[in-house]
């Protein structure tokens, strides 16, 4: 029998396209269920406030209008939304009601919900709903929060709500002995991963079965199951989540929001079908905001441009509330601005703010985006000073391959113990260098060409990803030969389906269509995780494999019988079971055979891919433009399972990285209105915005820290982008000493830095 | 976000789409609604009928004559974007409705109503602004014909009365030989201007700037001129040191308001910057575009 | 007031009852359950509800249905040949110019109408077109590279057809 090539490794066409591509996917709004009455929310449009009334009655007399529901229907002590990742007693106070009872802290927030015949008709009846809120003083700006005298809540006394003390080793009087030190104040501007299909719920609820169905499920169905569950006073198992498909999640969609609980409570108290579809300007204003980060931060070297230690004082500005994933943020920016370099000594200490925008939680890179940003700016300015190159300094504090695994600076409260890896640094830095041009294109930093000044930057970054704790794949042979593969991970347009149908059928020997993965509701397997932290090929790849090799000894077994010889004498092969004397078994005539197996992989070791990546920009000063010349990224994903998926994944995220940087920017007045209220004003990169990206992705060093090696990516074409376009900007108008401190990096900006501007050019 | 209720008529002749927006209060035209309708979306407007002119006879051409250009208010942005006889007969006109909007929206999008939406950002306006178009609407009292200075009133608001509906845009004649350029400067391809400057005039056999038209959308409350820039061109040599004082003058002459995308005083400088490069753009290209 | 209106959608004569306020897209989602297009923002930005009326893209959010009475109306539904992709559709399959598929239906449309006008359009055409559609995932690359491998199969059609 000729060898069988393996599959994993290959640019294999999705699986899920062909639906996609039809116009047969299955979103949350193709959902039409016999009797389905349609939601709408009535939200806060004040920033901060106390809601002293509330009068329905017009809008449950109009026609076609079934119920409104407020607090006072929903029932007190309202419902709170848990802290998914990381919670801590402390945080009880600030988590945010499914429904505002009093308080309203954040425009966007329920305050009502309409239940109508049709979606119009629901949104008609908000407008005829009364509410009359008492106004509060609002804070949005750091600044503003910490100085109050505004306070989301009263009791606490301050609008700091909670903090992270990150350490390593102590920083003593490195500050005051050190042959260089600097300081800065560097801050990151909320936005965020909003995703192309808004957020939907549909809920269905079966009085006879006492069961409750919700499709529209993403990301985390299984914990969102839990949640609804214990909110609902309902069994696990009598609450079922169906994913369908997923129009993007980034980190942002697929936590726990408000409408996750009141569309279900809606559908279960009037016993029809209930949908509600966010419209663009809710998802807006309600969807995960992320970023929004304040940095005193202060770096010391030795003359030769060594780091001796780096102190970080942080502001990380989460909104009214903290919701599911908020503390991954605030957790990261502290621990990750060391990044792939070794930083001897290392202090941050990160506060958590509360201010009246809405609640922030994880979006591409959470953290990191943000650390690589007051990282990589604080290297070149250092670099700059010392009068050593930015690429020879880098190369002077990267983490050589001896110094690996290397434990990240120790986290409290809440302490997880975590170690990058392994990689290759500075290696793959220069692979960057090289693909870039980087020596041949020196002579241009600075330089004027056609009314331009164009600029080039170079920066590392590590991505965390293959968050545990668990993962669980179930295999069942079908009656027809062929294997259903039930996951708990989820898919959220990352081409997981495909990914991990590649790995099982070379796990099992077969072709890719001899494999069926079944994803996407809660009932497939008993306990999922989802699709989070860049774990799904990790964690969902290593389940199947475990399940695959448990199937495989359950069909020795099962094939040695119909063989008729010992468990010792049988082989397995390209979906046969054969006997040393020479017969053999096909999965076919295995079936029947209850041939089946739920494995779960446990992993408490993250993976980290690494890389660098090149920007060269032209920026024009009269106008403050940023174009992108030339974009070259490398990264170290140790092992690829499918180098057109992971190709997908790593433009993708660049492009967000561009839009994050240049582009997106949720702006607030000082009253909590948010101005960014369309996607007219809330800009997302475009097809013509940024042609110029070159990525390539390599396996140089697999992960030491489970069998199929791969590590987390998707995320780490976002991670570097802000730090990195910053410092090209500051080398392109280098003759200005414009050195930019804030993102986003808008043309306004760009002109003002040149107008205040220490120096003109001579140019 | 679901619009709000709204009645809706496709009458087949002017005069009884006339009488429709007569007859009832709070009625609107709609014509290819790709700014109507938005605003409908964010319910922002509230109309209660809605009078869809697609079936009025005769207001989908671009005529062409020594008199100028006669443009239909159901032309559609695609419509001139193909029309290869305008890279003559008005270039500057073509030029700038290349900047509008997205190629959805160019299929549907009329002259006539981006006029009547008079978004002082938007490109048609502005055109209709520095060419001195003439604006013809037809009502109850019969047509009327309203200068482009007196047409825009205030952001979103015109001189049109409740019961008229745009017809055509006039365009006076543009000879050969003239000089021209638009420059405009967006966040991102397609969207509304942060600021834009057109600018043409004619050199004379004596070398000197004659007949200078200098405007700009993005920084006022309508589409504005800009006199006295026009003044210091006419009878000039165009040299560096006069871009520089048109420069500048454009400059101090705006007075735009600061939104989320640019502040005031970068939309200021920006005017200036667009204005200069119009200036040399339009110097050195000639009737070649 | 609901209104009846009649329009050819993918070849096929339909008709519904509609409020004047229902745009074209939800009518075709909601009444006619056809939901292959998709509504992205609802106020003309994002390009996910692009369907092609009387031969021209056009936003299906910034179109009310009764605009489209007796018009003729193509939707993603009705690019392929029964099960069998079309060639643009081979080519964002190959080229990987799909990750969540949310947007695809309008780029697909958007990019049929353009290459059926223009089947030799260059790479900046392609993409100054495909401007008008956002995309969250791919960051454009590949569906600009789908877009232009997909032009030979227009360009035979173009040929028969002449």
């Amino acid at each position: 029998m000729s060898a069988r090539i393996p599959l994993v490794g290959k640019p294999i066409e999705r699986i899920e396209d062909r639906k996609l591509l039809l116009g047969r996917g299955s979103f949350a709004d193709d959902i039409h269920r016999d009797g389905m009455l349609h939601a709408a929310i009535l939200r806060s449009s004040v920033g901060h406030g106390l809601i002293r009334h509330i009068d329905v009655s017009a809008a449950r007399a109009l026609e076609g209008v079934h119920a409104v529901f407020s607090a006072e229907e929903i029932g007190r002590p309202v419902p709170r939304i848990p802290v998914r990742l990381f919670p801590n007693d402390g945080m009880d106070p600030f988590r945010q009601p499914v429904i505002a009872d009093g308080k309203v802290r954040f425009v966007g927030e329920p305050i009502a919900i309409v239940i109508a015949d049709t979606p119009a008709i629901a949104e008609d009846a908000l407008e005829l709903i009364e509410v009359d809120i008492e106004v509060f003083p609002a804070v949005t700006s750091i600044a503003a929060a910490v100085a109050g005298p505004a306070l989301l809540f009263e009791s606490h006394g301050s609008n700091r709500i909670f903090g992270y003390e990150i350490r390593r080793d102590e920083l003593a009087d490195i500050f005051e002995t050190a042959a260089y030190t600097r300081r800065e104040r560097l801050y990151v501007h909320r936005h965020t991963g909003i995703t192309m299909e808004t957020r939907g719920v549909v809920a269905e609820w079966n009085a006879a079965d006492g069961y409750m169905r919700c499709w529209g499920a993403v990301k985390v169905p299984f914990a969102n199951r839990k949640i609804l569950a214990g909110m609902l006073d309902l069994p696990e198992d009598k609450v079922e989540m169906i994913e369908g498909n997923a129009g993007g999640s980034f980190g942002v969609r697929g936590e726990f929001f408000p409408e996750d609980f009141l569309i279900p409570f809606a559908a279960r108290k009037l016993g029809r079908p209930v949908k509600w579809i966010e419209d663009r300007r809710e998802h807006l204003l309600a969807i995960t905001h992320a970023r929004d980060v304040e940095c005193d931060i202060a770096i010391a070297c030795d003359g030769d441009g060594h780091i001796l230690g780096i102190r970080a004082d942080m502001r990380m500005n989460i909104g009214a509330y903290f919701r599911t994933s908020t503390t991954i943020a605030p957790r990261n920016v502290g621990q990750f601005v060391p990044g792939p370099y070794r930083v001897p000594a290392y202090s941050a200490d990160v506060a958590v703010i509360a201010s009246n925008k809405s609640p922030s939680g994880t979006y591409r890179g959470p953290g990191r985006f943000e650390a690589d940003f007051f990282r990589e700016r604080m290297l070149d300015l250092a670099a700059d000073d010392l009068g050593i190159d930015r690429v020879e300094f880098r190369r002077r504090n990267l983490l050589t391959e001896a110094e690996l695994p290397k434990p990240f600076p120790a986290i409290t409260p809440n302490p997880v113990v975590t170690e990058l890896d392994s990689g290759a640094y500075e290696h793959v830095l220069d692979l960057c260098l090289a693909k870039a041009n980087w020596a041949d294109k020196q002579h241009l930093q600075g330089k004027l060409v056609d009314g331009r000044y164009h600029g080039l930057a170079v920066c590392c970054f590590v991505e965390g990803g293959a968050a545990g704790p668990r993962e669980s794949a179930r295999m069942v042979l079908e009656d027809d030969g062929t294997i259903s593969l039930y996951v708990g991970s989820s898919a959220v347009g990352q081409g997981v389906e495909t990914i991990l149908t590649q790995i099982a059928a070379d796990a099992m020997e077969l072709p890719l269509d001899a494999i069926r993965v079944f994803h996407g509701s809660t009932t497939y397997v008993k306990e999922g995780w989802g699709s989070y932290h860049s774990r799904s090929t990790v964690m969902g790849g290593n389940a199947v494999l475990l399940a695959a090799a448990e199937i495989k000894s359950q069909m020795l077994a099962a094939g040695a019988g119909l063989l008729q010889c010992s468990g010792q004498e049988v082989s397995y092969e390209n979906g046969r079971v054969i006997a040393q004397h020479g017969g053999s078994v096909g999965l076919k005539e295995l079936a029947g055979k209850d041939i089946a197996f739920e494995a779960t992989f446990h992993n408490s070791k993250h993976t980290y891919t690494y890389g660098s990546h090149v920007a060269h920009v032209a920026v024009d000063a009269e106008t403050g433009h940023i174009e992108i010349v030339d974009y070259v990224a490398i990264e170290d994903a140790g092992r690829i399972i499918n180098p057109l998926t992971l190709h997908g994944q790593a433009v993708g995220s660049i492009v967000q990285g561009l839009g994050g940087a240049l582009l997106e920017h949720f702006v607030y007045d000082e009253d909590g209105q948010m101005l960014s209220g369309s996607l007219a004003d809330y800009l997302v990169p475009l097809a013509t915005d940024f042609p110029n990206i070159r990525t390539s992705s390599i396996e140089l060093r697999p992960s030491p820290n489970h069998p199929l090696g791969a590590k987390g990516a998707g995320e780490g074409g976002t991670i570097p982008v802000g730090g990195l376009l910053a410092n090209a900007v500051a080398a392109a108008l280098r003759d200005f000493h414009v050195q930019p401190t804030e993102l986003p990096l808008s043309p306004d900006r760009i002109w003002r830095l040149v107008q205040d501007a220490p120096a003109q050019s001579g140019a | 976000m679901k619009m709000p209720q709204f009645d809706y008529a496709c009458p087949s002749s002017l005069e009884e789409a006339i009488q429709l927006l007569s007859d009832n209060e709070g009625a609107k035209v709609l014509s290819g609604g790709q700014s109507l309708l938005p605003l409908l979306a964010f319910r922002m407007a509230q109309p209660t009928l809605l009078v869809d002119i697609q079936k009025l006879a005769g207001m989908d051409r671009i005529e062409i004559s020594a008199d100028g250009l006669r443009v239909g208010a159901r032309v559609r942005w695609c419509q001139i974007e193909d029309d290869k006889r305008l890279a003559t007969a008005h270039p500057l006109f073509q030029f700038m409705i290349n900047h509008v909007a997205h190629y959805q929206i160019r299929n549907r999008g009329t002259v006539g109503g981006s006029l009547a939406h008079a978004d002082p950002s938007a490109e048609m306006p502005g055109v209709a602004r520095v060419c001195d178009c003439d604006i013809v609407a037809v009502g109850n009292a019969g047509e009327r014909v309203i200068k482009a200075a007196d047409f825009f009133v205030a952001a979103l608001e015109t001189s049109l009365q409740e019961d008229e509906i745009i017809t055509e845009v006039r365009f006076p004649p543009w000879p050969s030989g003239r000089r021209w350029a638009f420059h405009e400067f967006a966040r991102r391809r397609g969207d509304f201007a942060i600021a834009g400057v057109a600018v043409f005039f004619d050199i004379g056999s004596d070398g000197v700037i004659a007949d200078a038209h200098v405007g700009v959308i993005g920084a006022g409350d309508t589409p504005i001129r800009l006199d006295a820039v026009e003044q210091l061109l006419n009878g000039q040599r165009l040299d560096e040191e006069l871009i520089g004082r048109a420069r500048h003058l454009a400059s101090e002459t705006v007075d735009p308001q600061s939104d989320i995308h640019a502040a005031g005083d970068y939309r200021k400088s920006l005017v200036g910057t667009l204005t200069a490069r119009g200036l040399r753009d339009a110097a050195s290209s000639g009737a070649v575009k | 007031m609901k209104m009846r209106i009649e329009f050819e959608l993918n070849g096929k004569p339909v008709s519904a009852e509609v409020e004047p306020r229902l745009t074209l897209g939800d009518c075709i989602r909601h009444e006619l359950l056809q939901t292959g297009t998709h509504i992205g923002c609802e106020h003309g930005v994002c390009g996910a509800c692009t369907v092609i009326v009387e031969g021209d893209a056009v936003r299906s959010c910034l179109t009310l249905a009764v605009q489209a009475a007796g018009k003729r109306v193509q939707t993603v539904e009705g690019l392929a040949n029964g099960d069998n992709l079309a060639p643009l559709q081979q080519s964002f399959q190959k080229h990987h110019g799909l990750q969540c598929g949310f947007c695809t239906p309008g780029f697909l449309m958007t990019a049929h109408a353009l290459l059926t006008h223009e089947p030799a359009a260059d790479e900046e055409r392609i993409r100054e077109v495909l401007s008008g559609n956002v995309c969250r995932c791919t960051g454009y690359l590949s569906i600009v590279k789908a877009v232009m491998d997909a032009r030979p199969a227009y360009q035979a059609n173009k040929a028969v057809q002449s």
